[in-house]
């Protein structure tokens, strides 16, 4: 299924997702990743550091919401694959991502500002494994 | 105040994420076929987040301390080991089979769609599948 290609939305909300990662350094400090986030809040320690991460992952589903009482309609979201998909990814996204420390925006967005070479290494292996496993689902199984 | 901050940021977050189409598996998962229905545009996602964050990390990080915390806390290793290699490229085969990644699922939970809360309920059982593999440190002290 094709996709629009919109390269003015899609470049002020990464101004906007590169801005949020700014704000959270300056404020508190942190590294705005959104599987330490998800991680802190499902297994936390201390309310202190459990707190911020549900107040930020509320933040973030906030955002759909506030896209439609200014527009009038829910952000476009279509799912492609089946919904086996989404569980079977999820636990190897999940699983992944908490064993490599970081995931698109932790690794791909923050460190690869701060170049760290650990960073920009994942972003790099993960860039292509995500594009082998399309291809492989895609053009090889026909998915 | 730092929970209202937290908040605040979230939404910025997510806001950036559902307006770049970050949110959008269709849109995504394009963006990796680059041998079928290519869509070029999350490419201008990384370069505007890369191009602020970039910046503006020069800029906080030469405060002494952030406003609202006592300190910094950023990542020191900058040696590669397995556990990281690993991890991201299972990371990525996950995110080739779903379509959404962590920062593209937390703010699409907000449209409802059920879809969504199934996947991030898998991401959460992944993150604790994850913590009873034995820590890295520990199985140093283990050779010891």
């Amino acid at each position: 299924m094709e996709t629009d290609f919109t390269p003015l939305p899609s470049f002020a909300g990464g101004l906007l997702i590169g801005l949020s990662a700014v704000l959270l350094m300056a404020l508190l400090g942190r590294i705005a990743g959104a599987t330490g986030i998800l991680s802190g809040v499902v297994t936390p320690s201390g309310i202190r550091e459990w707190s911020w991460r549900a107040a930020m992952v509320a933040g973030m589903a906030s955002a759909p919401t506030a896209v439609l009482l200014v527009t009038g309609t829910l952000p476009e979201i279509t799912v492609p694959v089946p919904l086996a998909y989404l569980v079977v990814g999820g636990v190897i996204v999940g699983f992944g991502a908490s064993l490599g420390n970081g995931c698109t925006s932790g690794h791909g967005v923050c460190g690869m500002a701060r170049l760290s070479p650990r960073s920009i290494v994942a972003t790099l292996v993960f860039m292509a494994t995500t594009g082998a496993t399309v291809f492989v689902i895609r053009h090889i199984l026909g998915g | 105040m730092r929970i209202v901050s937290a908040y605040l940021i979230g939404l910025v977050f997510g806001l950036g994420i559902v307006i770049s189409g970050m949110a959008n598996p269709a849109k995504v998962l394009n963006f990796f076929d680059i041998a079928g229905t290519w869509d070029p545009s999350l490419i201008f996602v990384m370069g505007g987040a890369l191009a602020v964050a970039a910046i503006g990390y020069r800029i906080v990080l030469r405060r002494p301390a952030p406003a609202l915390a006592d300190s910094f806390q950023i990542p020191t290793r900058r040696d590669l080991d397995l556990r990281l290699i690993a991890g991201a490229a299972i990371f990525g085969i996950g995110w080739g089979i779903a379509g959404f990644c962590p920062g593209g699922a937390l703010p699409a939970l907000g449209t409802g769609r059920i879809e969504v809360a199934v996947f991030v309920a898998a991401v959460v059982a992944g993150i604790l599948a994850a913590r009873l593999m034995p820590k890295p440190g520990a199985a140093a002290q283990r050779k010891q």
